[in-house]
């Protein structure tokens, strides 16, 4: 027996290697970088500021929020093509929930507190319902994902449409919609704490991680590659917080707001709006998300599954229920799109998530999920999400005809799909 | 001396066709039993009865003398039987701890993967099987057949099996690595494992078997033991399906 330990002294390694980051990732973030500034520069610097950072923002939340159970669903080998009309039907059952059931049925009138948090749950169960059914078809049944939730993109959107009886349901419940974006927001001094907390619990992350490392006798990176990720860590947080705080609320609404409480605005008041709450949500989901896919036994069955469903199923992983698992994710994280997404519409209207599934795959895929299986990041997609929908926002600002915008939007599809191929072509992963 | 394993009288049918007609073979400890026979002779079939792949139609498991249930690969393993695939049953975009410990994973308190502990595992494991493993954090997609052969028996060892089913655990491998698997089957047999192996070469069996179990069309054939028989009369036996006349 060789000694194992002087073996690992290892050669040079490259400074991406030291840093163990991705160096797919360093390139949709530089894909990402040349889209916005090629974009600020055609709109003569109208792109990057802070107003329509923060838009941008809040326009890609929706599809975000939906983009990382879709990792789950393709790392499967799945599809959903059904997450725009289930988006519908969730939405169409909180809107009539609030409106009408909860305030008529029950009793408890318009502007109760309980509401806004009742039909969240209920929204969200119905999303589970959804989702986890479509999982039974896929996963029990042998049905192939691509029908069950190609016939789901028909039913459901008619569902939402039967429910509502094809009418626009508004306005919702006022606290239900601080989740939208501009209407629900931090403030300055709330998003530089959250700034703050989230600086610290991720750098805390880093060096827990490193001491567990440590204590089952691995070689942990170099002390100053682990600093180095604490400080850009620190600064894309910071950074971006900054951002949305300087988007400052017009003077107009901030005197409509003193005027709507029966006060004169001080002169010289300023308000920032900070991070939007629905910027939070999608956090909270990204991060919960990837501990499910790094650190869980869930996760760590569905990326085997992914790879292998033989050797997933000879190991004695249940493959037909975590299918169920993964659709029923995927319900309940269109159900949570769906409060945003109604939320900022401040109203649920019939064709609420049209398109959305499209937007959602694109997302995944360009954020590096392999449609083959059992390849696939959660932070990707959501980068996935974003480019997808700077790509969208920026050719309508530099004025593109709405034809050639859907006709780019499809092409970066189908070219990043082929840049996917060639790129693990190269690096044989 | 009670066998570790009995199957006895088992069949099963797929559609109209008789997979495994009335076969029953026995497996003692620190034994190798080979079984052989043309592709469609049902031993892969048998052997994934014994791993809970399949469900027989009928007949009986024993191990340790007592009757067990094995309905899934699950009922398998708390049998304290392990299966060594064909086609390396991996999953290739995981890292060779992964899948070490793929469906039995440590866990922390809390309930997350303890990534650190099982890599910490893996290293110890692969140390005494493999010593020139090296790649635990890359996916095994990565690795050479050789090593993602030892992965695959790392994962029998470490969880202390003490029935070892290896479906052509070398067809994949080159000269070196089939040495490597030979002596690491030696060495699981000193250890009073009890193996069944499943080759198509006729000479390797012979070298690495007690004894061997012919199939031809779902039914046995016979059970020899390999000094008792040539090589010839084993080929026989797999192509006329007939038992060697006893030579005077």
């Amino acid at each position: 027996m060789t000694d194992t330990t002087t073996a690992q002294a290892a050669p040079k390694r490259s400074l991406t290697k030291t840093l163990e980051l991705d160096t797919r990732l360093l390139g949709m973030i530089g894909a990402f970088a040349a889209v916005c500034i090629v974009f600020n520069l055609m709109t003569g610097g109208q792109f990057l500021t802070p107003r329509n950072i923060f838009n941008l923002t809040i326009q890609t939340v929706s599809v975000a929020i939906m983009a990382t159970g879709m990792v789950f669903v393709i790392v499967t080998r799945h599809i959903d093509l059904s997450v725009g009309s289930v988006l519908a039907t969730c939405s169409a059952i909180m809107a009539m929930t609030q409106t009408v059931v909860l305030p008529e049925g029950l009793g408890l009138g318009l502007g109760h507190p309980l509401t806004p948090w009742l039909t969240i749950i209920v929204g969200v169960i119905a999303g589970a319902v959804i989702g986890g059914f479509h999982g039974w078809l896929v996963g029990y049944m042998g049905i192939p994902a691509f029908i069950v939730t190609l016939g789901g993109l028909l039913v459901w959107r008619n569902i939402a449409w039967y429910i509502t009886n094809g009418q626009t349901i508004g306005p919702l419940d006022p606290t239900f919609q601080n989740f939208g974006g501009i209407g629900g927001t931090l403030g300055s001094t709330g998003s530089w704490i959250v700034a703050a907390l989230a600086t610290a619990a991720a750098v805390a992350a880093l060096f827990s991680a490193r001491r567990n490392k440590v204590a089952h006798g691995q070689t942990p990176k170099p002390l100053w590659a682990e600093l180095t990720m604490s400080g850009i860590i620190a600064a894309a947080i910071f950074g971006f917080v900054g951002i949305l705080n300087a988007y400052q609320v017009p003077e107009r609404v901030l005197e409509r707001d003193f005027a709507a409480r029966g006060e004169t605005m001080p002169d010289g008041f300023t308000a920032a709006y900070g991070l939007p709450i629905s910027v939070l949500l999608l956090a909270a989901i990204a991060i919960a998300m990837t501990v499910i896919a790094k650190r869980t036994r869930l996760g760590r069955y569905i990326f085997a599954t992914g790879g292998n469903p033989d050797a997933a199923a000879l190991s004695g992983i249940d493959t037909r229920f975590l299918t169920v698992k993964v659709f029923a994710i995927m319900g309940v994280l269109c159900a949570l799109s769906a409060v945003v997404a109604s939320a900022r519409l401040s109203f649920h209207s019939n064709d609420i998530g049209t398109l959305d599934e499209l937007r959602v795959i694109a997302a995944a895929v360009i954020g590096g999920t392999a449609l083959a299986g059992g390849i696939g990041t959660i932070h990707g997609a959501i980068l996935g999400a974003l480019i997808m929908q700077s790509l969208q926002s920026g050719m309508a600002m530099v004025g593109v005809d709405a034809p050639f915008q859907n006709i780019v939007v499809g092409a970066v599809l189908v070219l990043a799909v082929l840049i996917d191929i060639i790129y693990r072509k190269r690096t044989g992963g | 001396m009670t066998p570790l394993v009995e199957m006895k009288d088992i069949s099963i049918a797929f559609g109209g066709v008789q997979a495994v007609n009335r076969v029953s073979i026995d497996l003692y400890p620190g034994e190798v039993v080979g079984l052989l026979g043309h592709n469609g002779a049902g031993k892969s079939t048998l052997i994934k009865i014994l791993s809970g792949a399949y469900k027989a139609d009928s007949g009986e498991i024993r191990v340790d003398g007592k009757p067990v249930s094995i309905t899934s690969p699950r009922d398998a393993r708390a049998a304290g039987i392990e299966t060594i695939y064909q086609t390396l049953a991996l999953a290739d975009n995981l890292d060779a701890t992964a899948n070490l410990f793929l469906g039995r994973e440590i866990v922390t308190g809390t309930g997350m993967l303890n990534d650190a502990k099982m890599e910490a595992e893996t290293r110890k494991i692969m140390a005494r099987l493999n010593p020139n493993f090296r790649k635990l954090q890359e996916p095994v997609s990565a690795l050479s057949g050789g090593q993602r052969q030892s992965v695959a028996i790392a994962r029998a060892v470490y969880f202390n099996a003490r029935i070892l089913i290896m479906d052509e655990p070398t067809a994949a491998l080159g000269v070196h690595e089939t040495k490597m698997v030979a002596d690491l089957i030696q060495e699981l047999k000193a250890q009073g494992l009890g193996i069944f192996l499943i080759s198509h070469d006729t000479r390797e069996m012979m070298e690495l078997c007690d004894r061997v179990s012919v199939m031809k069309n779902g039914e046995l054939i016979a059970t020899e033991r390999v000094e008792d028989v040539t090589e010839d009369d084993i080929l026989s036996m797999i192509i006329m399906g007939k038992k060697p006349e006893k030579a005077a």
